[in-house]
């Protein structure tokens, strides 16, 4: 494949063609803050975290769905991208109800680490403060859509890793909701297989082990990254 | 050189930030020399004073006595800090918002007579127990904050070292996990 060479921050960078600017960055030891993005499924452009600004274009593009190209000059870490992380941290933290002291999560959650390392001291917009439910009904796992931040991982590994189909999105703009089947308690659900990959890829407190309590939900992720390179590299060493 | 005048206040909190102030330990006697403690409820001061240098507030506004604290509070201090999670984001209080405006009825009922074993009745006493606010707010939805020392509750490292910069004259910042929330 043919190689492009492109700037990183300065940065003289050789990627290969179709990769994405995250992974560039990555491969450079650059780091982008992400959220919605996870090893071993394919990229959304959800949650905005990882936009970076590209010389010639007055709009930021999100790193993890933008393609490297010949003679790119990008930035990662300006003023105004730490102006906009930072503001839709914000937005997250004031869309839903994250209290994260009460938290499943609390101490391993992505959004609360994201929160503090780009200096996010307090939420600057009116907390809204909706009306969501847990879904409580499977027998091993529980959704809290308090602590959803919808982006669509567990859609993702639900469908392209496992293959059952169950998760959905449902919904528009704020209102949007994750979705069992065709909007069904999830202890009703037939094409749930119980593999517990949604749980182990949502990035917050949103999806749970029954039975964990507060701080107590740590992840593991590498378990989706292995299934991944065995199906896709034939390794199969852990 | 002139004390710096500290007040703490506990609005709608646990008394958990509080505790961790507490565990300041022996910083408490390092810094003491240098602060005068005004207003405080792990001090006998029954009315705010007026020229306080430094506010640590606890807690979210959660009644009327939270907002005509606050605004007193305001009014004779000239840096404000929102002490903790309850006070820099509403925290577990605010939790009763999501029932919507005019929670207070229902949550008081949930509360007093429902959860009730003994004697169930919703405590009523005007000038002596306070109204509920229809909503619970952080304090910078109230009135203007200075700085944020977040955490549920902040570590007295933390706190330690955001009074040291304080102590020491320079602007107050805290960054990476110092900022944690929870």
């Amino acid at each position: 494949m043919a190689a492009k060479t492109l700037t990183i921050d300065g940065r003289q960078i050789t990627a290969e063609e179709g990769e994405t600017i995250l992974q560039a960055a990555t491969e450079a030891g650059i780091k982008i803050p992400t959220l919605c993005h996870l090893e071993g499924v394919y990229d959304v452009g959800a949650c905005r975290l990882c936009l970076v600004e590209v010389k010639g274009t007055p709009k930021l593009l999100p790193a993890c769905t933008l393609k490297v190209a010949e003679g790119m000059e990008v930035s990662t870490d300006t003023e105004r991208l730490r102006k906009y992380r930072r503001m839709t941290l914000e937005m997250l933290f004031a869309e839903r109800n994250h209290v994260c002291a009460v938290c499943v999560a609390n101490g391993h959650c992505e959004l609360q680490t994201l929160a503090y390392s780009q200096g996010m001291e307090h939420v600057r917009y009116e907390y809204t403060f909706p009306k969501w439910n847990v879904d409580n009904t499977h027998r091993l796992f529980g959704m809290d859509h308090n602590r959803c931040i919808l982006c669509t991982r567990c859609v993702r590994v639900c469908w392209h890793i496992e293959g059952a189909g169950t998760k959905n999105v449902a919904g528009r703009g704020g209102k949007s909701q994750i979705i069992t089947d065709l909007n069904q308690p999830w202890g009703c659900s037939e094409s749930c297989t119980e593999c517990g990959k949604c749980v182990m890829s949502c990035p917050t407190g949103a999806l749970f082990q029954k039975g964990s309590t507060v701080g107590e939900s740590e992840r593991d992720r590498n378990k989706l990254e292995f299934i991944v390179n065995a199906r896709e590299k034939k390794q199969w060493n852990a | 050189m002139e004390r710096l005048k500290i007040a703490t206040v506990w609005l709608g909190g646990c008394a958990g930030c509080h505790m961790s102030f507490l565990d300041l330990d022996e910083f408490l006697v390092d810094i003491a020399d240098k602060i005068q403690v005004v207003y405080s409820p792990i001090a006998d001061v029954k009315e705010y004073p007026e020229g306080v240098d430094v506010c640590l507030i606890e807690g979210a506004v959660c009644n009327e006595d939270n907002l005509e604290l606050l605004h007193q509070i305001r009014a004779q201090t000239k840096v404000l800090v929102s002490f903790g999670d309850c006070a820099v984001t509403a925290n577990v209080p605010a939790m009763r918002n999501q029932f919507g405006l005019g929670n207070t009825e229902s949550v008081l009922q949930r509360a007093y007579i429902e959860n009730a074993q003994y004697n169930p009745v919703i405590p009523k006493a005007d000038g002596i127990v306070p109204k509920l606010l229809d909503r619970v707010l952080p304090l910078h939805e109230v009135v203007t904050v200075e700085y944020f020392l977040p955490g549920c509750p902040p570590p007295a490292d933390r706190i330690k070292a955001f009074l040291g910069q304080v102590l020491a004259g320079q602007v107050p910042k805290l960054a990476g996990t110092q900022l944690k929330f929870g």
